[in-house]
């Protein structure tokens, strides 16, 4: 077990958030959106489009804050399309959503022929006062960038939000059932694309946290299926933000670990360990949802489900 | 302008048209304040538009309303809530997986803060005698108790007009009676109420008055305490009809028998069955009541073969069909109707060939060898439009296309004609008008007398004290032991589906006490 003993494990829980946190931020805007009752595939696609505009624009700029600004504002773009197609012109769904993330990848590879290559000015880390210099704990958790500690405030704010307000419980009402919603005169559409836009703009800047911060360059098909996985664990969190921030770190933690395990030099197929913090994840949050009763209640009702005001 | 002093709602020259037909033309009504107003008419008579139009939902092409004496009309719902009008739905508008208090708020426009309501909210259910627990799941609650929560939801912002959507149609004579007590306490508090129905007792032991529409327009008005029922049902017609006859039977052996049946439900929020256990006798009708939700679509379910029941727990001939589906079911003789017309019990976008051909292909041979005979398919399709008067071009029409009545008819007569030796239907004339149900309860009763068993889950009471000879009740998932429905009191009845859900005998006991004072 050398390989376990050589990894500093310090430096690797503090990595294990930087990882988590492009994942943390997509799902938790995917889960607003499916709180809404609209299922969006299509954040693969929102995800690699934000990665572009965002790392585009920080580079021209030199402001990587900038550059997570027009992120949002692409993945928003992008999912208003969506929005466009599946609320008004009422498509399907799910095909809709597949063919944005097949655009997305398709739009972000031609905008970024120019950028192969370049080196992206960093964002710089924020150190806590005082907290920052307390031994372990102040590298792994107070030492980051701003927009790692915005994702937290996120899910801190989703969950508030969802839970406690009366903008929340209607969204909720519209996920549930959307007939009810309208018969009680809510604008369905207008909520659904409301929520699309939040959804597409934090997937946005999931895909810029890749490029601008955590890899930071840009590559073609650089989220390698992150959008996918952020899919993944809104549905096994049964769509409660917490879940979705432990599914999110778990999935960083692992990934993290299997890469220090690989430069460690553990004699595990490199196949193997690659693909373990996908297994791992949903492995986990598939036995933490597995009580099925309880998992068909606190799936939005209405999901995926199209709406048409027929009276 | 009618003069109309002192008038609460005056509606005038009303009209609503949608492609291929007029909703509403023309009509006009008044309601005066604390007055108990009928809204009567046959399914599709447009009553449900009118009432849509009084509470926002709907823009009329034409014509103008007041509330009030002052110009009226609403372009949302909570336009028409901030005005003074508030509307329980025929098709409950609650949100099954949020909690009561959550319900309440989002039908409210300026909901207090939630604990404050949650006290609002028992407060004004014990004043009117419709208890509600404020942090339950409305999954969870009963027919009754979920329209409790919609009644409180309007009594919560002092309504002056309360418009009701056949609110009686899932409730049981218990809860009935006290439903009508909480209405008549509101009337004579001043609130006026628009009350939608086509059960004509309850509009004549209610009702101050009633206006009667036909076809989008309206033919009469009159005072219900002064008419009959059969004077009223007359004027929504527009014709007389005559009642199903029913022909002495011979009663045959036991065909169908189920013995402690107990099995969970499919749908979270369903309901399982408990031990139940009947007969049902060749040559007889056995009618199954019960409010919606106590276990109706999860038995039909297991007689049909959609879900598989332990060896044993039914036997059809003696012999044991528990683990069999739907199709071997079928090849033997047993056939079933459920419930949902559309999606259910047919295929909403496939032509009615197609739809006659999924039900009918074992026991009319409709196909050889895996190759479907079209031909004698539409022969089967057209032979059901036929004996069942189904309006429609022609059997290539999709069912979607189909008015609710005529698919209903379609679907019944697809199984009656195929001659099973026992059928099961779920609401055989839930939402059809009339002349149509009593074509369809007709036609179960000759199924009946050419001595097949026949199984009819209903909620609609009056339908199986008609047809059944035996009725039972399904209450949480239990049933009843059948008794004769010849002497049956509609009280016993009452008892028999579980009396006033979620209330004690004392509630009841009140509410009696109040009336009595009241009255």
């Amino acid at each position: 077990m050398d390989a376990l003993v050589s990894i500093n494990w310090v430096l690797l829980a503090a990595s294990l958030m930087v990882a988590a946190t492009p994942i943390l931020l997509a799902a938790t805007g995917e889960l607003v959106v499916e709180r809404a009752g609209v299922l969006n595939l299509g954040v693969e696609g929102m995800m690699i489009l934000g990665a572009i505009s965002g790392f585009a624009v920080g580079v021209r700029t030199g402001a990587p804050i900038l550059g997570f600004a027009a992120a949002a504002l692409a993945g928003a773009a992008l999912s208003l399309l969506f929005g466009l197609l599946t609320q008004i012109l009422l498509s399907n769904q799910v095909a809709t959503g597949l063919a944005l993330t097949l655009f997305g990848l398709g739009l972000s590879a031609l905008l970024g022929q120019g950028y192969v290559g370049i080196k992206t000015p960093v964002l710089a880390d924020w150190n806590v006062p005082v907290l920052s210099d307390i031994p372990v704990i102040g590298p792994v958790l107070f030492r980051h960038d701003p927009i790692l500690y915005l994702s937290l405030l996120l899910v801190a704010g989703v969950w508030a939000f969802l839970r406690h307000t009366r903008a929340g419980l209607i969204l909720r009402a519209v996920g549930e059932s959307h007939d009810a919603a309208h018969a009680l005169g809510y604008r369905v559409v207008a909520i659904r694309l409301a929520a699309i836009a939040f959804g597409g703009a934090l997937a946005g800047m999931g895909g810029a946290y890749i490029s601008l911060v955590r890899v930071p360059q840009w590559t073609e098909g650089m989220t390698a299926g992150a959008g996918w996985i952020a899919l993944a664990i809104v549905v096994f969190a049964s769509w409660k933000p917490w879940r979705v921030l432990l599914g999110a770190y778990l999935f960083g933690g692992i990934a993290v670990l299997q890469l220090n395990l690989q430069a460690a030099g553990l004699k595990v197929p490199v196949e193997i360990l690659s693909m373990s913090p996908y297994l791992v994840t949903i492995l986990v949050l598939v036995i933490i949802s597995s009580d099925r009763s309880r998992a068909a209640l606190s799936a939005p009702a209405a999901l995926g489900r199209t709406f048409h005001a027929s009276s | 302008m009618r003069q109309a002093e002192g008038m609460l709602l005056e509606v005038e020259g009303l009209t609503k048209a949608y492609p291929g037909v007029v909703a509403n033309s023309g009509v006009s009504f008044a309601v005066a304040p604390g007055e108990v107003h009928a809204l009567l008419g046959e399914n599709g008579a447009g009553k449900s538009t009118l009432v849509k139009t009084v509470y926002g939902l709907i823009r009329p092409d034409a014509g103008r309303m007041r509330l009030e004496g002052r110009d009226y009309a609403p372009a949302s719902p909570s336009e028409a809530r901030r005005a003074g009008v508030a509307m329980v739905f025929q098709h409950f508008s609650l949100f099954e997986a949020l909690g009561v208090a959550e319900n309440v708020a989002l039908g409210m426009e300026t909901p207090p803060p939630m604990r404050e309501l949650s006290g609002r909210i028992r407060e004004v259910s014990q004043a009117y005698g419709l208890p509600l627990d404020p942090e339950r799941l409305v999954g969870d609650l009963s027919a009754g108790e979920r329209q409790r929560v919609e009644i409180v939801r309007c009594l919560l912002q002092d309504p002056k007009l309360l418009i009701m959507d056949e609110p009686t149609s899932v409730l049981t004579p218990q809860e009935v009676e006290i439903l009508f007590h909480t209405l008549r306490k509101l009337s004579a508090e001043g609130t006026a109420i628009l009350y939608i129905s086509h059960k004509l007792e309850e509009i004549r032991a209610l009702c101050d008055a009633a206006t009667i529409l036909r076809h989008g327009k309206v033919v009469a008005t009159c005072d219900p305490k002064a008419c009959t029922a059969r004077e009223m049902a007359e004027m929504m017609v527009g014709a007389s009809f005559a009642a199903p006859a029913r022909a002495e039977r011979p009663r045959g052996a036991p065909l169908v028998e189920v013995r402690g049946l107990s099995m969970p439900s499919a749908n979270p929020f369903g309901t399982p069955l408990r031990e139940v256990s009947f007969s049902v006798a060749a040559g007889e009708i056995l009618g199954i009541g019960g409010v919606a939700g106590n276990g109706q679509d999860e038995l039909l379910a297991a007689l049909s073969g959609e879900a598989r029941a332990a060896p044993g727990a039914i036997r059809f001939r003696g012999a044991d069909i528990g683990g069999l589906g739907p199709v071997e079911r079928r090849r033997l003789g047993l056939c079933a109707a459920p419930e949902e017309r559309l999606g259910h019990a047919a295929a909403p976008d496939m032509s009615l060939t197609e739809n006659a051909l999924l039900t009918g292909v074992v026991r009319e041979g409709l196909a050889t060898r895996g190759f479907v005979d079209w031909g004698r398919t539409r022969g089967f399709a057209e032979r059901i439009i036929r004996a069942f008067d189904v309006r429609t071009p022609g059997p290539g029409v999709a069912a979607r296309a189909l008015s609710g009545g005529n698919l209903q008819k379609f679907v019944i007569g697809r199984e009656v004609l195929q001659r099973p030796e026992a059928l099961v239907v779920n609401q055989p004339t839930w939402g059809v008008d009339a002349a149509a149900a009593a074509a369809i309860r007709q036609a179960l009763l000759d199924l009946a007398s050419g001595g097949a068993a026949v199984i009819v889950i209903s909620q609609d009471l009056d339908e199986l004290l008609e047809i059944a000879d035996r009725f039972a009740a399904l209450n949480e998932g239990r049933l009843s032991a059948p008794r004769p429905t010849q002497g049956l009191s509609l009280e016993e009845i009452g008892l028999m589906m579980g009396g006033a859900h979620g209330m004690h005998e004392a509630d009841i006991a009140a509410a009696h006490e109040a009336e009595a004072h009241a009255g």
